[in-house]
Parts: structure tokens; C-alpha cells; sequence
């Protein structure tokens, strides 16, 4: 068989999930990344790589999220993923059940902000998470909930 | 200067009130606030709603101090460039942010002693004296730890 690169969906909403993103791009060397996000500034950040903007429903309002998760199915199916690895938060939620439906394996990378409990859509994105992460080694053990160090 | 800032996702007017205050007292102009879409304008320093990433690093760089909301993209920014930060944690029950997610965050990278705190206004008015002396531990790394990135790609490789 002939072997070629990775494909692989990397994506987050703004701010911190952005910036923990940023920080596993050391676990994609060797691969094709595509990276998913929200704002549109953020494509300075890396560059050299396909970018896509979709829609931000950070404020979970339905219609926004609708908007969020079509726009994402499209870029997905353009895309088509080997791996899609996400650190939310709705929008990597999204982009794990699309990929499962594509035939990806899919990462959830909780973020480190999350001491106490899973976010919500970490929870939720769970069971369609091939590898399921938290930060915080007193989180892990439950189901399938792994801990492998942080984004520090 | 001392930048002074919210995130992208909610303003916070809690914290630049309480930096306002404590400019005025102080007689100090070298400020520079990000405040999203906040109601209240500091009267004693600059402040715009929103940086382009590009801005934002630029204001972190060459700040000697942040005071920011206990987001983990700033945090992670300010320790990047080795830059003292004291934090507000946001508060669910202000509307502020969805839940308190922030008060954890800002203990856990407390007690290592990556940070100053303030848990309410008056802690932190009283914290802000200090932010500029004190000393973080160590500049961060511009990565993940090698057990996480070497842990997904390892995933990547198999899938």
C-alpha cells in the first residue's frame, strides 16, 4: 500500500481553544493540516497551511449554531480528514460528529481551563471521540477519558 | 505600560473599573485597556474594544505588566513572553461567563505560582501594586508538553 500523508482537520473556536491549539502543532509535523476556526485574523498564525473561517455561535443561539455546523460540513466534506483533532469548543464538538460520519478518527482535547469538570460539549463529544483527553490527571479514568499532560 | 485586557468573548467591565479606580488613586496614565464590548470606558487610561492578534501580541510584548480575566489565552500568552499577570476570575452569577470555570483555572495556575490573583475587586486593587515586580517562574515553552504532542501523534500516525 501506498503510503501518504495524514490529513488532518485541526480546529477551534477563539481565544484559549485557539491558543491550546496552536500549541499541539508539534503532534502534526509530517501531516496536512487544515485548520478550522473562527476568526478570520487568526490565519497569520499559520501560515503555510489551508485555513477556513466559519461562523462563530459562541453565544449558543440556534440559528447560529446551524449556521456554524453547515459551513463546517462543507468545509469537511471538501476536506475530507484522515484525523480530526479539535479543543472546542462547539465547533470541535461539530467537527467530531461530522468526522465520525466521513470515516475519521477523532481527537477531543479538553481544555486545560477545565479543572473541575469536562466542558459540556467535552462530555458530550465523548462517546464520538476516538481519543478523549483531559489536562487534569484527577479527570481522567472514567469510560475511555485519558490523561496525557497538558498544553503547558 | 500595563495592558490591561478581556478576551474576545464577553466584556468585563468588573475589572476595568476597579484598574480605573486604581489608576486615578495612583496618578498612572501608562495603561492600555482591550475591553470588548463593555459599557464602561476607563476614564484615566486608552482602551479600544478589540486587538487583531497581531496587536494583541504586540501590546504583550511590550507591556511590563497584565491584568487580565483568568482566560487560559491570555494566561498562556502573558507566561509565553515571561510577563507578570494578575487575574480576575470571571463570575457565572454576574452573567460575566457561563460558569465559574475561571476561579479554577486562576488557583490552579496560582498555587504553582504562575500568577497573582485577585478573587473579588478589593483583592484585586490590592494585588495591583505588586503586578509589576512580581517574578514568574519561568518563561513557557512555545509548545504543548512532549507527552501530549507525542501522545496524539502517535494517534495521527496509527489512524
Amino acid at each position: 500500500m501506498k503510503r501518504r500523508r495524514k490529513k488532518i482537520l485541526a480546529i477551534a473556536s477563539g481565544g484559549g481553544h485557539w491558543i491550546e491549539l496552536l500549541r499541539l502543532q508539534p503532534a502534526f509535523s509530517g501531516s496536512d493540516v487544515a485548520y478550522v476556526t473562527v476568526q478570520r485574523d487568526y490565519a497569520a498564525d499559520v501560515p503555510g497551511h489551508r485555513f477556513h473561517v466559519i461562523h462563530d455561535a459562541t453565544r449558543w443561539s440556534k440559528a447560529s449554531m446551524l449556521m456554524m455546523a453547515g459551513q463546517l460540513l462543507l468545509v469537511m466534506l471538501r476536506e475530507r480528514p484522515d484525523v480530526v483533532v479539535t479543543t472546542g469548543a462547539a465547533p470541535g464538538y461539530f467537527a467530531i460528529r461530522f468526522g465520525r460520519w466521513l470515516g475519521a478518527k477523532t481527537v477531543w482535547v479538553d481544555s486545560i481551563a477545565n479543572v473541575e469538570e469536562l466542558s459540556l460539549s467535552g462530555r458530550m463529544a465523548g462517546k464520538y471521540a476516538d481519543l478523549w483527553l483531559t489536562q487534569w490527571e484527577h479527570l481522567s479514568g472514567t469510560d475511555h477519558l485519558e490523561y496525557a499532560g497538558a498544553v503547558l | 505600560m500595563i495592558f490591561v485586557t478581556v478576551g474576545h468573548q464577553m466584556p468585563f467591565d468588573r475589572l476595568i473599573r476597579v484598574v480605573d479606580a486604581w489608576a486615578e488613586r495612583e496618578g498612572r496614565a501608562d495603561l492600555f485597556a482591550q475591553i470588548g464590548d463593555g459599557a464602561y470606558w476607563p476614564s484615566c487610561f486608552q482602551a479600544v474594544p478589540f486587538l487583531t492578534p497581531r496587536q494583541f501580541q504586540q501590546r504583550m510584548e511590550r507591556c511590563s505588566a497584565v491584568v487580565a480575566h483568568a482566560g487560559t489565552g491570555t494566561i498562556i500568552a502573558a507566561l509565553q513572553l515571561g510577563k507578570p499577570i494578575l487575574v480576575l476570575p470571571r463570575r457565572a452569577d454576574l452573567a460575566e461567563t457561563r460558569n465559574d470555570h475561571q476561579f479554577a483555572t486562576a488557583r490552579h495556575f496560582a498555587g504553582s505560582g504562575m500568577l497573582l490573583v485577585g478573587y473579588n475587586e478589593t483583592e484585586l486593587a490590592a494585588r495591583l501594586a505588586d503586578v509589576e515586580t512580581f517574578q514568574p517562574p519561568s518563561l513557557l515553552s512555545d509548545a504543548a508538553s512532549p507527552r501530549l504532542t507525542q501522545r496524539i501523534g502517535a494517534f495521527i500516525a496509527a489512524a
